[in-house]
């Protein structure tokens, strides 16, 4: 068994010229633009509609072209962005604490390990300050302090308070900010939406994308769909792990579709593991829920010191309330005094494991932590106290106050909490352990989020420009709102510049008739399979693999094992599948079908992509590669490079493209939060 | 826990329906939906139609589970979705009626799964501010007081799931539609458009079907996300207002 690839070439980002922060003002100044009446003229797909795909959408409709935008759920509302919890990351420095855009595109490029490309990363922190302004103006809820001005608090890897937040529902405010926006231009006819269709295929004619094919989730039916562009906003593919904080829905297809046509998947092995989710109760179990980065600016990561006390609250023979200060670790604290608690994801997903890997987990299944609010509580009750004027409050007092202050912050996280494991935070310390999250991998995009076949664009999670491998808290959203709203309308318009004279397209062009017949195929096939298994033990099965062998930590026998055991488990599923129903029908178990089969490839290609990259950087650790004290060890010298694998033949070797990066501006270094 | 589910199935909007009783052996941490998806799992295994209802992130907030579970919309706890609804408020030896939610705007496609586009139609109407990116001024220009600013959110954290038109025995989609009508009528910036996106959404609100309020709240009592029927109140008061404008402009 071994795993092999082919060296490929050296790609080029398209990086503007210039100093870093005269980059974006020098592509707008250069770039090409299309007239008004042009616009009318071309037409463009958004397939997504989460923060990158629905604010695309709305801002190329704003624009005046023709746009149709595709989403599987019934509602474009109901995308994962949704689900965010924490916050949006702006260098807006309201709080004076020293702030700038510099410091936040430092933050963000250390925060990835050195593994991101410089000038993407400035520009996200360049706009990070007009999504601000953008969105409080269509109509964003933003906590606001009393003088009626934007509140903001702290999140991981960074020491400035520079994150917006909606209570921990700031994922769902910005969406549905976006939503409004992209109803008001469905309304005025710029934008046609196609709730319940699945993007099935991509169609390329010429070398350029030129349209898609999409199953009609209600009919079954196939429809092609032709425009001048193609936008992939779809999301990233954390839920090849089964058990993730992604919705049940969340997929790779299209991106992988994209790949199967010839475009680059760029850096797949990096994979943010969220230290903080609930941690699992049992087999049944569908999905992970995440607790937000942003409860560890109040919470506190420990574990007890003594194994006694570990195994007395294991058999709930001991309250953890009753361990006293000096028994317990604060074991984040204690490794990283300078970060403490909001150290970034991955080093606090590494530490909860070692703790645990040591045999002080402290549920049944020895695979979680307590995050207490205790300290918290009593903190803020005083203060409270002492604003409205109570003089030696007693403690019962300082509780009640403390624990209304953490409602007002955390209270929808807390009361989901409770709801999930049936134990009240405010009494009891959570117990939290690390689930897959996000993936800063995704396809490979130029500058300009072009991937290598022209007209294919990709934004948001679905691409891999900006997070390099760690994505800092609170960076999604930011991202997914910079590449939708104020990158893609620009960059698009270089492109569709030169298609002007372009005529729309001939959706009866034998490209389609290929595309449209290979997707049919496909569903033919795997109904026709009629084994054994249902596609959920598939995934499940690719799940444990990945999360065993290419999960928090990897070594390259690991990996060797995890490509295995995926082409293993790929001939089985295309063997002994059991998909119930019919091709022209409502079928949600074949749309699964589809989607756990190219789950079943991406996972090798995940697995050849950690093994070929030896060294530790950000989410991705191999144990071979760390220094004394267990910190990832990168290989600045060797693996400095975005690595964007060409697959368009899964029976054969995949090509490794690599693009160089180059740092002008920061000094990649051995990140430390001690 | 023994149980036994009597469960809504409709192979698609013509077809009449009728329930059909299922037992299953259900662990009191599953999540109402991980139960039927073990329920699903099995009858996958058995080669039958397993049953079809809509789902997502299973956190509460994405609005796409929906499901009258023993007669009420996401079942028996206050402020709670059917993906956040586990097993352990249920008791050993119950049954469990589960039927989609049922509305004349929410034809059923098929068992659990309702067609709530209807409620896409009236977003469209009006229920956003007519800004263009790139025009907006510098976010802290406009300050929001602190209690208009939570008053808003309250009524923005609406995940349009349609429990209150499931609940509502005249089918009425009141509050879904104030809660947007007051979420951004109340912001300054949504000023300019509160009473005509007020009359815009009302009157889409008709043409789609849905009936009217008759103040019995059983909306805001079966709401996942506890809007309050206040909002309502605001929107009738934005909606009388808007046609009295009108009327002085004409």
């Amino acid at each position: 068994m071994k795993i092999e690839w082919i060296e490929g070439r050296t790609l080029d980002g398209k990086v503007p010229p210039g100093p870093l922060h005269q980059k974006w003002q020098y592509f707008k100044d250069h770039q090409k633009l299309v007239a008004p009446n042009n616009k009318r003229k071309l037409e463009i797909i958004v397939v997504g509609t989460g923060l990158a795909g629905g604010s695309a959408a709305a801002a190329l409709g704003e624009l005046g072209y023709q746009v149709k935008c595709f989403t599987f759920h019934d509602s474009p509302r109901r995308a994962h962005s949704i689900a965010a919890q924490g916050g949006i990351n702006a260098a807006k420095n309201y709080q004076n604490d020293g702030d700038t855009i510099f410091r936040l595109f430092y933050d963000t490029i250390k925060g990835g390990d050195y593994r991101s490309r410089e000038a993407n990363v400035y520009r996200l922190a360049e706009i990070s300050l007009q999504i601000i302004d953008h969105c409080v103006a269509i109509g964003v809820p933003f906590a606001r302090e009393y003088g009626g001005y934007l509140a903001n608090r702290s999140f991981g890897g960074v020491q400035v308070q520079r994150t917006f937040y909606a209570k921990g529902q700031t994922g769902q405010q910005l969406l549905l900010g976006v939503y409004q926006s992209l109803n008001r231009q469905i309304a005025r006819g710029t934008v046609t939406m196609y709730n319940r269709h699945e993007l099935v295929d991509i169609v390329i004619i010429d070398g350029q994308a030129r349209g898609i094919i999409v199953r009609n989730l209600l009919t079954g039916q196939l429809e092609r769909h032709g425009a001048h562009a193609v936008v992939l906003a779809t999301g990233g593919y954390g839920n090849i792990y089964y058990l993730s904080t992604n919705a049940m829905g969340s997929n790779v297809s299209a991106a992988w579709k994209a790949v199967r046509r010839g475009a680059l998947m760029a850096n797949p092995c990096f994979v943010q593991i969220h230290p903080t989710c609930i941690p699992e109760s049992g087999e049944y179990q569908s999905k992970l829920t995440l607790m937000s980065e942003s409860l560890r600016n109040d919470g506190r990561v420990w574990v007890p010191k003594k194994m006694d006390d570990v195994l007395a609250i294991r058999n709930k023979q001991k309250n953890p309330r009753d361990i006293p200060p000096e028994d317990r670790d604060y074991f984040l604290e204690r490794m990283y005094p300078a970060f403490g608690n909001l150290v970034p994801r991955d080093v606090a997903a590494r530490a909860i494991k070692k703790v645990c890997d040591e045999g002080r987990g402290v549920n049944a299944t020895s695979r979680a932590v307590f995050l207490d609010f205790e300290d918290a509580i009593i903190r803020y009750g005083k203060s409270e106290a002492s604003l409205r004027g109570i003089t030696n409050p007693d403690p019962h007092t300082i509780r009640q106050l403390g624990k209304e202050v953490i409602k007002a912050k955390y209270g929808n996280l807390f009361q989901m909490y409770e709801k999930i494991t049936g134990v009240n935070p405010y009494e009891q310390p959570m117990t939290i352990y690390p689930a897959v999250h996000y993936t800063m991998g995704g396809l490979w995009v130029d500058y300009e989020l072009q991937t290598n076949i022209p007209g294919l664009f990709a934004l948001g999670e679905c691409n891999f420009s900006d997070h390099g491998a760690n994505r800092l808290g609170a960076s999604a959203l930011m991202q997914g709102l910079a590449d939708g709203f104020f990158i893609i309308p620009y960059t698009i318009s270089h492109y569709l510049a030169d298609k002007i004279r372009l005529p729309k397209t001939d959706t009866n062009h034998p490209a389609f008739d290929e595309a449209e017949e290979r997707a049919r195929q496909r569903f033919e096939k795997l109904l026709s399979i009629q084994g054994d298994q249902p596609v959920e033990y598939f995934h499940r099965q690719l799940g444990k693999i990945m999360w065993n062998y290419a999960g928090i930590s990897r070594t390259a026998e690991s990996l060797l094992q995890a490509a295995e055991n995926i082409r293993t488990l790929r001939e089985e599923f295309w063997k002994n599948v059991f998909i119930p129903g019919k091709i022209d029908e409502l079928n949600p178990e074949l749309d699964k079908a589809n989607r756990v089969a190219d789950f079943l490839e991406l996972g090798e290609l995940i697995a050849i992509d950690a093994y070929h990259r030896n060294e530790s950087c950000g989410g991705h650790f191999r144990e071979e590669y760390q220094t004394p004290d267990g910190e990832p060890l990168r290989n600045d010298d060797q693996y400095a490079y975005v690595a964007a694998w060409e697959w368009t033949d899964t029976s054969k070797p995949p090509i490794l493209h690599k693009e160089p990066l180059v740092f002008e501006n920061v000094k990649p270094s051995t990140r430390s939060y001690k | 826990m023994k149980l036994t589910l009597k469960i809504w199935r409709q192979k698609n909007a013509q077809d009449k329906g009728h329930f059909e009783t299922y037992e299953v052996d259900a662990h009191e941490d599953m999540s109402f939906l991980e139960m039927l998806d073990v329920l699903n799992e099995r009858l996958i295994r058995q080669k039958k139609d397993p049953i079809a209802f809509d789902y997502d992130c299973r956190e509460g907030i994405c609005g796409a589970c929906s499901m009258v579970i023993n007669g009420k919309p996401h079942g028996p706890l206050p402020g709670t979705t059917t993906c956040q609804l586990h097993m352990r408020h249920f008791k050993d030896g119950d049954t469990i009626w589960v039927e989609p939610f049922r509305a004349a705007a929410f034809p059923v496609i098929k068992d659990l799964m309702v067609d709530r586009s209807a409620f896409e139609r009236i977003m469209q109407a009006g229920g956003y501010i007519s800004v263009n990116t790139g025009s907006a001024p510098e976010a802290n220009s406009i300050p929001v007081p602190k209690p208009i600013a939570d008053k808003a959110f309250d009524a923005a954290a609406c995940i349009g799931c349609g429990a209150c038109v499931a609940a509502c025995p005249n089918g009425a989609a009141m509050l879904f539609v104030a809660a947007k009508i007051s979420h951004l009528g109340l912001l300054p910036h949504g000023q300019p458009e509160r009473y005509i996106r007020a009359r815009k959404m009302v009157e889409r609100m008709y043409l789609e079907g849905f009936g009217n309020c008759t103040n019995i709240g059983a909306c805001e009592a079966e709401c996942p996300k506890e809007i309050s029927l206040e909002h309502i109140a605001r929107m009738n008061r934005w909606f009388a207002k808007a046609s009295l404008i009108e009327t002085e402009e004409a």
